[in-house]
């Protein structure tokens, strides 16, 4: 594996040379001259009027410059901002607060200690108010109006959103010999980067010019943003997003914090650094997940399945922040319907404030089909458990069949490829399926308190976003641009929208180059995250950087590959009809050794060469790709766990995952993105909870609460794969980052649950703690998003 | 208060408040940015450092504490010549890195690690890094890398 593969392969990681020694450049790792630190006070309260703040104290502080309230901003028109889901934010709050964690007052000072001695100094007045901490109780006639910001408001409604045929489905139910249903919550949990959020802001007050080094996913949406919150142009606005220290879904939108380092800048004419620390990341940057959900299944009494219907209620927080396309208030929840031959789908989805942060689609989500997947996941155990079915045979029977493709669900999401069945018998092979169910019964007779569990989970995702017509942030249609440079010498710059925050694009990306033009990836550069030189895109996130911008970038290599066809029918004296292409060189056909390699065309396209009328000299080319259609990755996970009955303690004993993304382009980067992912399953399931008591107080706060899964609580992995082409994308190939995150929970549940069948356990919320399991062996399984049930 | 600390074969003093965190002092007085901060309560293993040849989170020992110590960081690994250390080598090759934020910590605490116990199983490699957070690899990649580095065949 050590040699470079000129194109697809596993090969080692470009960018590793400087990760490996220390040398990688984070946000926290930038210094510049002069340069000041921010810090930011916050609500101690869940909901709470701001009576006054007093900030004499803190400006008397030797070390402080500036102390930046809500009125501060208030002045400035920017005491509050738009959110991705076309709400406002407040940036420090001028009325009251909203969550526990609100920003409230911003300090710089002249270093990083001094400007938290300072927050000490700064005086609010609060008076409480009741906050909104179930979500259930939001829309009582009775519960406080969070959003009174808002004129005319009286409830905390945010949206109703629909999909699929209801009368269709509902009439489907009434003939069903079956019907299943769960009441089930995914929990609220965070997606916890190992760097936190975090900016430098330098405004230049000479030219006018702002630079903000930021940990974001999309630089160019943020400076877009920038450009309309603050009113700067946008060419005097320049966004660096570095190298980012895991990105997770939680550097998506703009922060608060972001913002004031940029007014903090404005005033004191310095650079000045944010970085928020651990606890300040869970409390108040974005969510994930929160919804909870009612799913029905419609099925025959033999387990052939007839429908689908689902009720959503979704918890956003104070503020709606939610990132996703703006007709999609429940991203892609639609898919719901997995990966199932099914008559009839309806859902109902329903968006309610609390006073909670804002965000709910983050943490490799791809706009809500995590949820969607969990949920037609966990029903079709529900429904294995009602018919006493094998839970592997009821989804074998069930399953789209490889003729169906292209299939269009009955929520009208068009799957672009797939071989189902193929993937869940090489999984179940894998883990040993039929055995460890011969297993399972010996143990089940024996009796005893070593239970062993088997969870099965398919999922289809869709990811992509996305088709312009359809899908767009805030107005900016989800399409990206590449730019390829082929430099006289034959190595080359690759510019991309995307934003890497460790999967790989500076080595994937150039293997895509390298597989279209025979440059070695070595020879390539890829260039990201800096809005100054990379064309404008939407970034990376929804497993979309490999769907899009690999996409583009494999047609901005083949427009070189035409360009370079026309240089070399020149240099060779021919038609270019009558050349032909073998990887890094173009040959006259039937004459293989006549031709030339992309090395000597490149010089000669810089050359003083004569080129036909119309042709550019020099190898570059541009493009912006607009996808087709989203790609639909799929998987089929199967999870063994050994769960003791006299503790709850489960352990993952064994996890054999089967992905199909199509063309693999580096398959050791696939297999790394996997595994991550399949780590966020085993932490969602077993340990992962953002919780709140009745006043509204944080109990996920820091790690010693909100906990992650160590190299103890992961098995080593075991893959497999296979592979069916997307035909819609120019290489067949899909996004993948996101499938093992999506996937894999439901596993973990379903084994867990799975080993507690005997119990007659049907359903228990994650996170499946030991206490969870303990309660729910014992009949009253918990709920464990409140404190209070 | 001046503290001096030889930071990988360099000594580097300066003066410090008393309540300065050594990472803070690795980072920013001596410059070696390598060394990370990921979370505020010693969870995360981010700031890893040997502070004389021992393993500790650099967020939880004060600048002072160290005085008169000597500490080594991810960029005293590699030799002089740029050469990879047997873990930093063994970290790429397995695929042990995605976003490289823990990588520095995971990286020092891994040297830790072999330097007790030269021939440990996965299972071992499991517990001994018990104390560093990744969020990327799922460890699987990162527990190879440990193997790899320690010499031994790499069964995935």
């Amino acid at each position: 594996m050590t040699t470079t593969p000129m194109g697809y392969g596993s090969m080692h990681r470009k960018e590793d040379a400087r990760f490996l020694r220390g040398r990688g450049n984070y946000v926290d790792d930038i210094a510049l001259p002069g340069m000041l630190h921010g810090a930011v006070l916050r609500s101690p309260f869940a909901h709470a009027r701001i009576v006054s703040v007093d900030t004499s104290a803190a400006e008397a502080h030797p070390k402080v410059r500036a102390v930046i309230t809500g009125e501060t901003l208030a002045g400035l028109d920017l005491a509050w901002m738009p959110t991705l889901s076309h709400d406002v934010q407040a940036v420090l709050a001028t009325d009251k607060v909203r969550f526990q964690g609100q920003e409230v007052a911003f300090v710089v000072a002249e270093d990083r200690y001094s400007a938290r001695d300072a927050l000490e100094l700064i005086d609010v007045d609060y008076e409480a108010l009741p906050p909104v901490v179930d979500a259930r109780r939001a829309l009582e006639p009775d519960a406080p109006v969070i959003r009174d910001d808002v004129e005319g408001r009286t409830d905390n409604h945010i949206f109703d959103w629909e999909t699929g045929d209801k009368q269709a489905t509902d009439d489907v139910f009434a003939r069903a010999d079956v019907v299943a249903v769960q009441d089930m919550l995914y929990p609220r949990v965070h997606p916890a980067p190992m760097e936190t959020c975090g900016a430098v802001a330098d405004m230049d007050p000479v030219t006018g010019k702002l630079t903000v080094y930021t940990t974001t996913q999309a630089p160019h949406a943020h400076r877009t943003i920038y450009a309309l919150v603050a009113g700067l142009p946008e060419h005097k606005i320049r966004v660096v997003s570095p190298d980012i220290g895991g990105g997770f879904g939680n550097k998506v939108g703009i922060y608060p914090g972001y913002v004031c380092a940029v007014v903090g800048s404005i005033v004191t004419g310095k650079p000045v650094k944010w970085v928020e620390d651990r606890s300040e990341n869970l409390m108040s940057t974005s969510f994930a997940r929160d919804y909870h959900m009612r799913g029905e299944l419609a099925s025959t009494k033999d387990g052939k399945l007839l429908g689908i219907r689902v009720k959503v209620l979704a918890d956003h927080g104070a503020f709606n922040g939610t990132a996703q396309p703006t007709k999609f208030p429940a991203g892609f929840f639609g898919v719901f319907t997995g990966s199932y031959d099914i008559e009839a789908a309806h859902c109902e989805v329903t968006g309610v404030y609390t006073n909670k942060a804002p965000g709910g689609v983050a943490y490799a989500c791809s706009f809500r089909i995590t949820e969607a997947v969990y949920l037609v996941e966990r029903m079709m155990d529900v429904l294995a458990f009602d018919l006493d079915l094998d839970p592997a045979e009821l989804r074998m029977k069930n399953l789209l069949r490889p003729e169906q493709f292209p299939y269009e669900s009955k929520t009208g999401w068009e799957y672009d490829s797939g071989d189902y069945p193929r993937a869940l018998r090489k999984a179940l092979e894998l883990v040993h399926y039929d055995e460890l169910r011969a297993e399972q019964a010996k143990r089940r007779e024996a009796g005893g308190e070593n239970l062993l569990g088997i969870g099965v989970s398919f999922f289809t995702e869709a990811v992509g976003a996305g088709p312009r017509k359809h899908m767009d942030i805030l107005g900016l249609g989800m399409a990206d641009g590449a730019e390829l440079r082929v430099h006289p010498t034959g190595k080359a710059v690759l510019r991309l929208s995307c934003q890497t925050q460790g999967q790989g694009h500076e080595t994937t990306f150039a293997q895509i180059v390298a597989e279209e033009l025979g440059i070695s990836p070595d020879d390539i550069d890829v260039v990201h995250g800096d809005t100054d030189q990379t064309p404008f895109g939407l970034g990376t996130y929804g497993s979309r950087s490999t769907p899009v911008s690999g996409a583009a970038t494999a047609v901005v290599a083949r427009r070189v590959r035409d360009r370079a066809k026309i240089v070399a029918s020149a240099m060779l004296e021919v038609s270019p009809d009558d050349l032909e292409w073998e990887k890094g060189r173009w040959f006259v056909k039937g004459d293989p050794e006549a031709g030339k390699s992309i090395q000597d065309i490149a010089m000669a396209a810089h050359s003083s060469l004569e080129l036909p009328e119309g042709v550019e000299g020099h190898l570059d080319a541009s493009c912006v790709y607009n996808p087709p259609n989203l790609t639909y990755p799929f998987g089929a996970y199967v999870c063994v766990v050994d769960v003791d009955a006299g503790t709850g303690q489960v352990r993952v004993r064994d996890f054999v995952a089967v992905d199909d993304c199509g063309v693999r382009i580096n398959p050791m980067i696939v297999e790394g993105q996997v595994h991550g992912g399949l780590a966020d399953g085993v932490g969602m399931a077993l340990m992962q909870v953002m919780a709140f008591d009745e006043d509204g107080n944080h109990l996920g706060g820091s790690f010693m609460d909100y906990l992650l899964p160590t190299s103890m609580e992961c098995p080593s992995w075991r893959l497999g794969e296979t592979v069916t082409p997307s035909p819609h994308h120019p290489i067949g190939a899909k996004g993948v980052g996101e499938s093992a995150t999506v996937g894999s929970p439901a596993a973990v549940v379903n084994a867990v649950l799975d080993a507690l069948k005997p119990y007659g356990v049907r359903h228990a919320d994650m996170p499946l703690t030991p206490a969870a399991v303990w309660s729910a062996l014992h009949g009253s399984p918990l709920r464990t998003d409140l404190a209070i049930t | 208060m001046k503290v001096s600390i030889e930071i990988n074969g360099r000594p580097v003093a300066e003066e410090v408040e008393d309540r300065t965190l050594l990472v803070h002092f690795v980072r920013e007085n001596a410059g070696l940015t390598g060394t990370n901060i990921g979370c505020d309560t010693t969870s995360c293993g981010a700031c890893t450092v040997l502070l004389d040849g021992e393993s500790v989170k650099s967020c939880t020992v004060l600048a002072a504490q160290a005085d008169g110590h000597k500490v080594t960081t991810v960029e005293g690994l590699s030799g002089k010549d740029g050469d990879l250390h047997p873990v930093q080598r063994a970290f790429r090759e397995q695929h042990g890195l995605q976003c490289g934020f823990c990588t520095p910590g995971m990286m020092m605490a891994s040297v830790s690690l072999l330097e007790h116990n030269p021939q440990p199983t996965r299972e071992e490699v499991r517990a001994g890094l018990e104390g560093n957070l990744c969020r990327c690899t799922g460890y699987h990649n990162i527990v190879s890398a440990v193997i790899d580095a320690s010499g031994q065949e790499v069964d995935r």
